[in-house]
């Protein structure tokens, strides 16, 4: 579905990504790991549309992704991901709204009777349904979350993307999440990349876990080389793996990465 | 004793602090008055309180004898026809023209240094030019006013739009939102609570360029009055009227604040 060949993105001197060549199925779930600065979500943004490839390509089946964003690739960012002047509900309706071609994105009618039908079943489906006419101020760092996540999904991406978006709640929170986004990923048949700082976050949800480091470098010029990836690690059928976190403390299941390079 | 940078009034002290200085001037003033009164019963300069009230009076509540009007109702009428009128086009031109130019980085590109340079120009100084233009009527105080402060409200409106998370633009783009989409219901919405803002710190810009152009060329207002009377060095009309003045300016002041608090419940600028 997804397919990168000999990707290169530098700005200006500075080279981010280089030599990347991967391949992605529909339906997998990867997670991208690694340094701060060392590209992952450069590469988020290269799938967004936000950035363009410097050099090589990036093909979403078989042509070159748009440079722009659109409604195949929904994307939640760690913040600033929904409108603070609408309502939990009016957020979601939107995105029926926006679907259609129009001056304003309004709905009238017999449409907007059925977008606010879907859009609170959506946010049933969330969690949210409490929170229907609170305006996202008013929600915590977690409903906001699973708002916009809501929101993403009501417009049936085949990708979606997500940009550290548990980066910011409490451990607790967090654990809802990851289940959230388990369940939602396999009953909409998502293919999800998610950037995480947490490697044990990345480990436990992922099909499929990127590390990104940079294998040259150069002392003198530091900005020369890019990253890529430098570890395709197959992290496994979650099922099996479920069981086996809860019994164990979260340190222990944090592998360093010297013990991700053996195990790869 | 506490350092003075930690001492906080309790709330009634507050209150008392901030009405001693009013207080104190009114005092200060009925002093001098007295004192100078004293010295000559026809002084002009600091006439009394009652001579104050007896000629608001006149003027407020008793038909003019020669034209049969009330003059300060009068007065204050034109006065805020023509300023609501400047700035209602002057916030109307500001929020299109901030809002475009910063939605779209192709008309920043060719606007921006455009607005930057009239934003330049003295606006008291084009007051000539708009009344040749525009003659000696209604119309070029109204321009005068609303030219003095749409660069104002057009460059604080553009930055606003700018300074909304590019994040949201690009989640309504993943939803499908086209530009003109984008443009009503994720930025319009966002930057009125700071047009509101905006238009506040405008005012007083606005009042400065009526009482200007009133004072240069009109047959009624309340800055044509203080200007009329100044020659027969009639303090005692042109005090009130710069107070009457002071408090509308207050209490729009108030207003488009309380309207904003009532409007947009969702503002909240800790939020986030």
């Amino acid at each position: 579905m997804l397919e990168a060949n000999n990707l290169w993105k530098s700005f200006d001197d500075t080279v981010v990504l280089e030599r990347l060549n991967v391949s992605v199925e529909e339906g997998e779930f990867i997670t991208l790991v690694g340094a701060s600065g060392c590209g992952k979500s450069t590469f988020l943004k290269l799938l967004l549309g936000t950035e363009s490839v410097s050099r090589g390509q990036l093909l979403l089946d078989g042509s070159p992704v748009v440079d722009e964003p659109g409604p195949d690739r929904g994307i939640v960012f760690q913040q600033y991901s929904v409108f603070p002047h609408m309502t939990v509900l009016d957020n979601v309706v939107a995105t029926r709204g926006f679907e259609r071609p129009g001056f304003s994105g309004h709905l009238f009618g017999r449409r907007r009777r059925n977008a606010r039908e879907e859009a609170s079943a959506m946010l049933k489906r969330v969690g949210l349904e409490h929170a229907l006419n609170k305006y996202p101020h008013e929600l915590s760092g977690g409903m906001r979350q699973r708002l916009a996540i809501a929101q993403a999904l009501l417009a049936k991406p085949r990708i979606l993307l997500l940009d550290e978006p548990f980066g910011a709640l409490d451990p607790g929170i967090r654990k809802d999440m990851h289940a959230l986004v388990l369940e939602l990923w396999r009953e909409y048949k998502l293919t999800v990349f998610m950037v995480t700082h947490d490697l044990q976050e990345g480990f436990y949800l992922g099909t499929r876990l990127w590390v990104f480091d940079k294998v040259r470098h150069d002392p003198d010029a530091p900005n020369a080389y890019g990253a890529t990836i430098t570890y395709d690690l197959p992290v496994g059928s979650r099922d099996e793996i479920i069981p086996a976190i809860g019994e164990l403390s979260p340190v222990a299941v944090e592998p360093p990465l010297a013990a991700v390079a053996s195990n790869a | 004793m506490k350092r003075m940078i930690n001492l906080t009034p309790a709330p009634p002290a507050r209150v008392f602090l901030a009405l001693l200085p009013f207080v104190l001037l009114v005092l200060l003033y009925m002093v001098s008055s007295d004192a100078r009164l004293a010295e000559n019963p026809n002084d002009k300069l600091l006439p009394g309180l009652g001579q104050i009230a007896d000629t608001i009076e006149r003027s407020a509540f008793e038909p003019s004898k020669r034209s049969g009007q009330y003059l300060f109702w009068v007065d204050t009428a034109s006065s805020l026809t023509r300023l609501g009128l400047g700035v209602l086009i002057a916030a109307t031109l500001g929020l299109l023209i901030g809002l475009f130019t910063g939605a779209m980085p192709v008309l920043t590109a060719g606007l921006s240094p455009l607005l930057t340079v009239i934003s330049l120009v003295p606006p008291l100084a084009l007051l000539p030019i708009l009344f040749i233009v525009f003659g000696l009527g209604e119309l070029s105080k109204v321009v005068l006013i609303a030219v003095g402060i749409t660069p104002f409200i057009a460059r604080d409106m553009q930055r606003a739009t700018q300074e909304i998370p590019r994040e949201q633009l690009v989640k309504a783009q993943t939803l499908g939102a086209n530009t003109s989409q984008i443009m009503v219901r994720v930025l319009l919405p966002q930057v009125l609570p700071r047009l509101i803002d905006s238009v506040r710190l405008a005012m007083g810009a606005g009042w400065l360029f009526l009482i200007a152009s009133e004072a240069v060329a009109a047959t009624d207002g309340l800055g044509y009055r203080i200007f009329l009377v100044r020659r027969y060095m009639a303090m005692d009309l042109i005090l009130p009227y710069v107070a009457w003045i002071t408090l509308l300016a207050f209490l729009f002041d108030v207003l488009l604040r309380s309207a904003n608090r009532r409007l947009f419940k969702w503002h909240q600028p800790e939020a986030n």
